[in-house]
């Protein structure tokens, strides 16, 4: 437990002492969602309709964007080839190096939403459901963007190759995330929705690592 | 400098009719070796003989094309986790972040090795290799030669009987060979093991050769002993 632990403190100091990676994500994601208004005018109503859906999208690019760094610098370093040899099982680490990946992102991204979505004219009922759903459906982010950031190591052109792979993967966790703030507002209630979303977070979190590990042993190679 | 002995650890390693094929390329074929404990073997050859394709097979990192490798008769990869268990690899790269200072970094590899990190055994890894005084500076500011010294230092961070290293003094100068050569010799008196790859001269007393030049393939390669 103590490597576990030890790598998980390890990548969050990496991440807040290089500092860059957190504060890209959050501009991406400040950016992207701020250029809606301009796209589509600032009419409330239209702001209003799409304010979810764009925070969700805007959310999984900015997750997105961090993704290929995940293995990547551990893979040039050697790092990753002396992980597979230490004692821990290799499924275990990577769940230890997805969780600070969704403290560096998922879980800021979370917590900038209501003030976007503020901004956006989002009522407070459906601010504290978005940030909830949020919460709930990022860790699935981090987890299954694990699985494509090991495929995509070491492949040319990974950064083109790697939301190719991942999108696809990530259309459940954005239905069931934007769809939350729908149901909850106008609907039967946010509480399926939410339920559901927790489920893909859980499946995902002993299942990822499964694929993830056979992805990087076959890239160590 | 740790010096505690490797208790039941006296097994040996055994290497036999090993074979290595990177890509299309037979590396090398029906190589055999032996290492006891208290043992050195030196890899010695060419570039491009195979000598980190070698210590990435003893270190279970490649599977072998052909032939077995046993550690006290018990085949490697039937229980290759306990076989890792046993083992420092070090090969080309340093596996040093730039943000992280030595001790840290040493701290979360001894970590990753299973158990506690114990902070008199990072200060004295850290001080067998001379780098105490820069302990806490980030690894950006490390040398080449620095940055191998510290990872020259995980071998000791966490103990392991059987070391891998693979050009070692690479970027050292003469007072880091030295360590690592006291080092070796500390490791090996103490029941550990060695196999290093290298073009330097290294002073390992008493250390068997292996030239792999011997096992390039071709027809009727015998396989040899190295005791």
């Amino acid at each position: 437990m103590a490597g576990l632990a030890g790598l998980f403190r390890r990548d969050l100091r990496l991440a807040l002492r290089q500092g860059g990676d957190v504060g890209l994500v959050l501009g991406f994601f400040v950016l992207a969602v701020v250029l809606f208004p301009f796209g589509v005018g600032p009419e409330p109503e239209v702001l209003r309709r799409i304010g979810t859906g764009v925070i969700w999208v805007a959310a999984l690019l900015a997750a997105l964007l961090s993704l290929e760094r995940l293995f990547q610098a551990d893979y040039d370093d050697g790092s990753l080839e002396l992980m597979a040899l230490s004692t821990m099982p290799l499924e275990l680490l990577v769940l230890a190096k997805a969780a600070a990946h969704w403290v560096t992102t998922g879980l800021p991204l979370a917590l900038a939403s209501p003030f976007l979505a503020v901004f956006l004219d989002l009522e407070p009922r459906a601010i504290a459901i978005l940030v909830l759903s949020l919460v709930i459906g990022t860790p699935a982010l981090s987890l299954i963007g694990a699985v494509a950031a090991a495929l995509t190591l070491g492949a040319r052109r990974a950064g083109v190759l790697l939301p190719l792979i991942v999108l696809p993967l990530y259309v459940p966790t954005l239905v069931f995330g934007a769809g939350a703030v729908e149901a909850g507002v106008a609907g039967p209630g946010a509480r399926a929705h939410l339920l559901i979303l927790g489920a893909l977070s859980l499946a995902s979190a002993p299942l990822a690592p499964l694929a993830t590990a056979a992805a990087l042993r076959q890239a160590l190679d | 400098m740790p010096s505690d002995g490797f208790p039941g650890e006296a097994a040996e390693l055994a290497a036999s009719d090993l074979a290595c094929r990177r890509g299309e390329r037979l590396v090398f074929a029906g190589l055999s070796c032996r290492l006891a404990a208290g043992g050195a073997l030196v890899v010695t050859g060419p570039n491009g003989a195979g000598k980190s394709s070698l210590l990435r097979l003893l270190a279970s990192l490649l599977r072998p094309a052909a032939g077995t490798l046993s550690w006290g008769g018990a085949a490697v990869w039937e229980d290759v986790a306990e076989y890792r268990a046993r083992l420092h690899y070090l090969g080309h790269l340093d596996a040093i972040k730039p943000a992280l200072s030595p001790r840290e970094t040493l701290r979360f590899w001894a970590a990753l090795r299973g158990g506690v990190p114990s902070t008199a055994r990072t200060d004295a890894a850290l001080a067998a290799f001379g780098l105490a005084a820069i302990a806490d500076w980030p690894c950006r500011w490390l040398s080449a030669g620095q940055r191998r010294r510290l990872a020259l230092c995980r071998l000791l961070a966490a103990p392991a009987p059987l070391w891998l290293i693979d050009e070692p003094t690479t970027g050292l100068d003469r007072d880091g060979v030295e360590r690592l050569e006291r080092v070796v010799a500390a490791h090996r008196a103490a029941g550990g093991r060695v196999v290093a790859a290298t073009h330097q001269p290294l002073d390992l007393p008493d250390a068997a050769g292996l030239a792999l030049d011997d096992f390039r393939p071709r027809a009727g390669a015998a396989p040899a002993d190295f005791a």
